[in-house]
């Protein structure tokens, strides 16, 4: 990945920041710059906002097959997660063994690392989810 | 006017190894090893930890307990040996994970097990002097013992962060002292993978020196004995030198209890002392006081005397697991997923 197409999204990556309709009052989770429902009435209208980082599973699958920089982790759990502001994303679950992952588990936001490019390269960190405490 | 800390963190990874499973790989009595060394098992970072995500962790914590907004955070010092970059800071990633850039300065210390403490004198200093109004301090490590060596059963990984300033404090820093020497006790070159050490050498002259002759200053300083003290902690390499030094200093079992951390989770190095003051501020009242002195190879130890104030009740103490908590929720591993998650298997290139 090119080194600015990650420090882009570094806000995002580290702290959750998405958008909040000031229209409709949508929350989006990437961040945008039009609310996709309200269009140019959107337009200027976009607020940052903080997603508090709780949610609960939507679903999950297990991954055997892993991609080469997961291989130290599998077998892992991806998860699509709801937050409580309404947005869902996709995100690893750590922390939880897959057997005891559940549909409706209450998660929350934590730091980890993410993957990075080479031994030599730039390290890539944000968020992961792991089971409320 | 005093510096004090304002609120603390603590963060430490939940896989565990006992000693006994180190051993066996290596075919030495590991179970005698961890009883000589006072360790019953030590923690282990997951393949996706390493000193930024801890110190993160840690200073998350730090801000959950209070409603300060960290823009006001003006110095971020990250106090580590195990630093996952050689360069490019630390301290700028966990800036940016709490919300405190753009406005601050920020860097990454290195003083083996004690850059952690130097960051609170530092810390201590700038809003004293009132060039800011609070500053992070963190020491964490995710410390390697080269395999087989004797400091493969202690090594460990773990850290805390400090929110040092003047109003507010939990604890009042009421005296600091430092005692500085050039002794080579504890090394790694750069480049290397993993450290070196002078065995034996480590202890009498390197650590007791430093640690009995720096408490010593602080007692003088602030007209103290071991008996004033409701908690001491120490730099805590292993279960051994930091019961020793305490009895040498004159402090009983239940004053250092609470603040003895490497039993359950080992070494983890500038972590050490300050997950074990937060493990001691989780459960201290008002009025307790603490005697602290941090040891860091290479030489010197930094010494504190704090009291807990008021305020200790006023914070959100249960905003995040307790060092205890954090202690008790753990999963043990063996060697082979040991060796795994710290990078000891040659890999092909991702």
């Amino acid at each position: 990945m090119a080194i600015p197409r990650f420090w882009r999204e570094i806000q995002s990556r580290y702290n959750l920041i998405g958008t909040k309709c000031g229209s409709c009052g949508k929350v989006d989770f990437p961040p945008r710059a039009v609310c996709p429902t309200c269009g140019r009435r959107s337009v200027g209208k976009m607020q940052r906002m903080r997603l508090t980082g709780k949610g609960t599973v939507v679903t999950y699958t297990v991954v055997h097959d892993a991609p080469a920089q997961f291989e130290m982790q599998k077998p892992y759990v991806m998860a699509i997660v709801q937050m409580e502001e309404g947005v869902r994303l996709t995100s690893q679950l750590i922390d939880v063994s897959p057997e005891h992952v559940k549909i409706g588990m209450k998660v929350q936001a934590t730091f980890r690392k993410l993957g990075q490019e080479g031994e030599a390269g730039v390290i890539h960190y944000g968020y992961k989810f792991r089971p409320t405490a | 006017m005093k510096a004090g800390i304002v609120s603390y963190g603590g963060y430490i990874p939940r896989y565990r190894i006992r000693p006994k499973d180190i051993g066996v790989v290596w075919g030495a009595d590991g179970e005698a090893m961890g009883r000589g060394l006072n360790i019953r098992a030590k923690s282990v970072p997951g393949p996706d930890e390493d000193v930024i995500t801890i110190s993160v962790e840690a200073a998350r914590a730090c801000m959950a307990k209070v409603d300060i907004d960290p823009t006001e955070i003006g110095a971020i010092y990250v106090g580590s040996e195990s630093h996952p970059y050689a360069v490019k800071p630390t301290a700028t990633i966990v800036a940016e994970a709490i919300g405190s850039a753009p406005v601050l300065t920020a860097a990454d210390f290195e003083f083996a097990c004690k850059a952690g403490t130097a960051a609170i004198q530092t810390t201590m200093g700038l809003t004293l002097s009132k060039m800011m109004k609070y500053g992070l301090a963190v020491g964490s490590d995710t410390s390697q013992g080269a395999p087989g060596d004797a400091l493969e059963y202690s090594a460990s990984a773990g850290g805390a962060a400090l929110l040092i300033g003047i109003d507010h404090a939990v604890a009042d820093i009421s005296h600091t002292v430092s005692y500085t020497t050039d002794t080579p006790d504890f090394w790694r070159r750069e480049g290397q993978r993993y450290p070196s050490h002078g065995g034996r050498f480590t202890g009498e002259p390197a650590y007791f020196k430093h640690v009995v002759n720096c408490a010593q200053l602080l007692f003088k300083r602030a007209g103290t004995t071991a008996e004033d003290y409701d908690y001491a902690v120490f730099h805590q390499p292993n279960g051994k030198f930091p019961v020793r030094v305490a009895k040498q200093l004159g402090f009983k079992e239940p004053q250092i209890d609470a603040g003895l951390c490497v039993r359950e989770i080992g070494n983890t190095y500038s972590g050490a002392i300050m997950v074990g003051l937060c493990a001691i501020l989780d459960e201290a009242e008002s009025g307790d006081r603490i005697f602290a002195v941090g040891y860091g190879s290479g030489a010197g130890s930094d010494a504190f005397d704090l009291t807990v104030t008021d305020e200790i009740t006023k914070i959100r103490r249960d905003a995040t697991p307790s060092i205890k908590e954090m202690i008790a929720d753990q999963v043990f591993v063996d060697y082979a997923t040991y060796a795994k998650y710290r990078g000891k298997i040659l890999m092909r290139e991702a």
